[in-house]
C-alpha cells in the first residue's frame, strides 16, 4: 500500500527540470465517507423524537434510494476531489495544488520549515497510510498532505527535511532519512504515577463525580444530569486516559535533521523540529511531582500545535534534553528574586518570581505551587517592552515582557525599576548580539 | 518637543548605540485630540444642559457638568498624555515610549521586523498626520507611533524597511 498515486510530468515555465506532481494515495476519498452518515447520527442523537418520527414516515424504497443517493454523492465527492488534488516537491517549495470548483493553490518554501509532523490516527495506522503536514507561520489545517502511503510519507519527509537543510537539489532524492540516536522514553509506569499524581486529573474526576448527584437531588431532572454529567465525564476521561493514550510511548530522539518527537497509543505521532526552530521552553513543575523531582517540560514553535516536549521525567534528565535542544544552554540553578516590597503588588505569589540571564537565554519564572521556568534564546526576541503602572511605580516596580515569534509572551514580573530600565536596554543588546550567532535556516549549509 | 525636519534627521540619529535621540509627536496630533475632543463633548454640554432644563427644571440641568468635567479633565489629561510620547532610532532597534499614569516602553529590532503599515483616516489627512505601525513575528509586539507628518511617516518606513531588509532574520 504505498505506491504513490499516478504521476504526472507537468514542465516548468523557466525550461528548468520538470515538477513532478504527484496524487495523494487512493484510500483518501474514504475518510471523507463517513461524513453524511455523521450528519444523520449527529441529527437523530440531537433531536431524538423527531427522529423516530421521520424514520416511520419514510418507506423501504424511499430510504434505500436516499441511501444510494448518499452513499453515490458521497463517493463522487471524495473521488473528485482526491483526482483534483495535486503535490509537487520543488528545489525550493512544496506545492499543493487543490480544489474542485474553488481552486487553490499553496507554495510553501522549505527553508521557512518550523517543524514536519506525520500523523497516523488509529484507522489509518489500520490502512498502512499517514497525514503530512509542514509547520510554517500561516499555515493551517487544510494545508497538510493526507492521506499518503506510510513508507512515501517517511521518504517525503526524508526528501523535504534534506531539501530544507540545503543538500543538492540532485542528492536531495539519496540522502534518506537520518540517523536518530533516542535521548529519552518515558514507562508507561511513570506516566501513569505523573498522570495520578496531577490536580487537574483529580479535579475533573470529583466534578464528574459529585455534580450529576446533586442535580439529580436538586432537580430530578434525567436530561439535566445526562446533560451536564456527560460533558464533565468527557473532560475527565480526555484528562486521565485520553492524555494517557496521547503520551504513552513518548520518545525523544535526536538527528541532525533536528529533534524527532513520537509518541501515542492509538494515534501515532512523529514530530521533527529542525535545528534553531525553538522560541521557547518551559519547565513546569506540579506541586505533587516535586517531592519525586519530576518535571514537565513544554516548548514553543512558530506555526506548530504541539507543546509538549517531555510529558514527565526527573529534573536532571530533562535539563539533558534541553541542553540538546536549545545547545550550549544550561537551566541556572540560582534565580534572582524581585525586591521584597514587590509584596506590595501581589501578596505572597511573588515569591515564586524570578529571573536569570545567561549567555544564551533569559530565564524567568513564576508560580507558588505550580512552578514554571521559562527560557528564551536571545537570539529568538521578537520584541522587549517594559511596563509600569501608577502602584508599581510608586512602589518603584517595573515589568519586562519578552515576546517571541511563537505569539507568546515570557514575562520578568515586578522588578526593581532601575534594574527593568537595564534589563530592557541589556536583552534588546543581547537580542542583537544573538542573532548574528544563531544557525542559518538552511542548518547543513 | 517639535520633530526634526526629515533632511537632517538621518545623521542626527542613533549612530550611537547609548544615547537615543528621542523625538516627540508633532504638535497637529494634540491639537486634533483635542480638537475631537471639544467636538464630541462641548454639544454633548449643550444639548444635555437644555434639554434637561427645558423639559425637567434647572436643578436637573446640572448633569451637564458631567461631560463639561470631562472635557475640562481631558484637555490638561490628552497634552500630558501626548507629550509622553516619543520615539528613537537607534542603530539597530526602534525605541517608542509612552504613558503617564501606565508607562510602557517598547524595543523592537529592525531585523524582526515582518512589515510597516501607514495608516491615516480622514481626519488625521486634514491635519496632515498619518501613523505607522511595525508588526513583528509576535503578536504582542506593539510598536505604533500614533501621528507624525507624513513626509516623515514615509521617510521613516522608508528607513525601517531599509534596515529592516540589511539586518533581516530568520525567525
Amino acid at each position: 500500500m504505498t505506491t504513490p498515486g499516478t504521476d504526472t510530468d507537468v514542465p516548468i515555465e523557466d525550461g528548468k527540470q520538470p515538477v513532478v506532481e504527484q496524487r495523494l494515495h487512493p484510500v483518501t476519498p474514504l475518510r471523507r465517507a463517513w461524513a453524511p452518515v455523521a450528519v444523520l447520527i449527529g441529527w437523530a442523537v440531537h433531536d431524538p423524537d423527531q427522529a423516530q418520527r421521520q424514520l416511520t414516515r419514510l418507506t423501504t424504497t424511499t430510504l434505500l434510494l436516499g441511501l444510494a443517493v448518499c452513499v453515490v454523492g458521497g463517493a463522487l465527492y471524495g473521488f473528485l476531489t482526491w483526482w483534483f488534488t495535486h503535490f509537487a516537491v520543488t528545489e525550493t517549495e512544496l506545492r499543493i495544488r487543490t480544489g474542485l470548483l474553488f481552486r487553490r493553490t499553496v507554495h510553501i518554501r522549505l527553508e521557512r520549515i518550523q517543524a514536519v509532523d506525520i500523523t497516523q490516527p488509529l484507522l489509518a495506522r489500520v490502512a498502512g497510510v499517514a497525514k503530512l503536514k509542514l509547520d510554517v507561520v500561516g499555515t493551517d489545517k487544510k494545508d497538510e498532505l493526507a492521506y499518503l502511503g506510510e513508507g512515501h510519507a517517511r521518504a517525503l519527509r526524508a526528501e523535504l527535511l534534506a531539501r530544507a537543510a540545503g543538500f543538492a537539489p540532485e542528492t536531495a532524492h539519496e540522502v534518506g532519512e537520518a540517523p536518530v540516536r533516542q535521548l529519552l522514553h518515558i514507562p508507561a509506569r511513570v506516566l501513569a504515577i505523573s498522570l495520578v499524581l496531577t490536580g487537574a486529573t483529580w479535579g475533573s474526576l470529583a466534578a464528574a463525580l459529585v455534580v450529576p448527584p446533586f442535580l439529580w437531588f436538586a432537580t430530578h431532572s434525567l436530561w439535566t444530569v445526562l446533560a451536564t454529567g456527560l460533558p464533565l465525564l468527557g473532560a475527565a476521561g480526555a484528562s486521565s486516559v485520553g492524555r494517557f493514550v496521547a503520551e504513552y510511548d513518548w520518545t525523544v530522539g535526536e538527528s541532525p535533521d533536528g529533534l524527532r518527537i513520537d509518541h501515542g497509543l492509538l494515534d501515532r505521532t512523529h514530530e521533527t523540529v529542525p535545528p534553531g526552530r525553538v522560541q521557547t521552553v518551559r519547565i513546569v513543575e506540579p506541586l505533587l511531582w516535586r517531592r519525586r523531582g519530576w518535571v514537565r517540560v513544554e516548548l514553543d514553535v512558530a506555526g506548530s500545535s504541539n507543546s509538549v516536549l517531555v510529558p514527565v521525567a526527573p529534573r536532571e534528565i530533562a535539563e539533558a534534553v534541553i541542553g540538546r535542544v536549545l545547545p550550549g544552554v544550561t537551566v541556572p540553578a540560582e534565580l534572582s528574586r524581585p525586591p521584597r516590597r514587590a509584596g506590595w503588588c501581589l501578596p505572597f505569589w511573588w515569591r515564586g518570581y524570578g529571573i536569570a540571564v545567561t549567555d544564551a537565554v533569559f530565564v524567568s519564572r513564576h508560580g507558588l505551587l505550580r512552578r514554571s521556568l521559562a527560557l528564551v534564546p536571545h537570539a529568538k526576541v521578537q520584541s522587549v517592552r517594559l511596563e509600569q503602572g501608577p502602584w508599581a511605580r510608586f512602589k518603584g516596580l517595573a515589568d519586562v515582557h519578552v515576546d517571541t515569534g511563537a505569539n507568546k509572551t515570557v514575562t520578568a514580573g515586578l522588578r526593581d525599576a532601575q534594574e527593568a530600565a537595564e534589563l530592557l536596554r541589556g536583552q534588546a543588546e543581547r537580542s542583537r548580539t544573538g542573532r548574528r550567532e544563531a544557525l542559518p535556516d538552511r542548518w547543513m549549509v | 518637543m517639535e520633530t526634526g525636519s526629515p533632511d537632517t534627521a538621518g545623521e542626527a540619529r542613533g549612530e550611537r548605540r547609548d544615547e537615543p535621540v528621542w523625538t516627540g509627536l508633532p504638535r497637529d496630533l494634540l491639537r486634533m485630540r483635542r480638537l475631537l475632543l471639544v467636538v464630541w463633548l462641548a454639544p454633548l454640554t449643550l444639548g444635555t444642559g437644555l434639554l434637561l432644563g427645558l423639559l425637567c427644571g434647572p436643578a436637573w440641568a446640572s448633569f451637564a457638568l458631567l461631560p463639561l468635567a470631562l472635557l475640562l479633565w481631558g484637555w490638561p489629561m490628552l497634552g500630558r498624555n501626548w507629550a509622553s510620547w516619543r520615539y528613537a532610532e537607534r542603530a539597530d532597534d526602534l525605541l517608542i515610549s509612552r504613558g503617564v499614569l501606565w508607562r510602557e516602553e517598547t524595543i523592537v529590532p529592525y531585523g524582526r521586523m515582518q512589515l510597516v503599515e501607514v495608516t491615516s483616516g480622514p481626519v488625521a489627512r486634514h491635519f496632515g498626520l498619518a501613523s505607522v505601525q511595525l508588526h513583528t513575528a509576535a503578536a504582542a509586539t506593539d510598536a505604533l507611533i500614533p501621528g507624525l507628518e507624513p513626509a516623515e511617516a514615509e521617510r521613516l518606513r522608508d528607513r525601517l524597511t531599509e534596515l529592516g531588509e540589511a539586518r533581516s532574520a530568520g525567525l
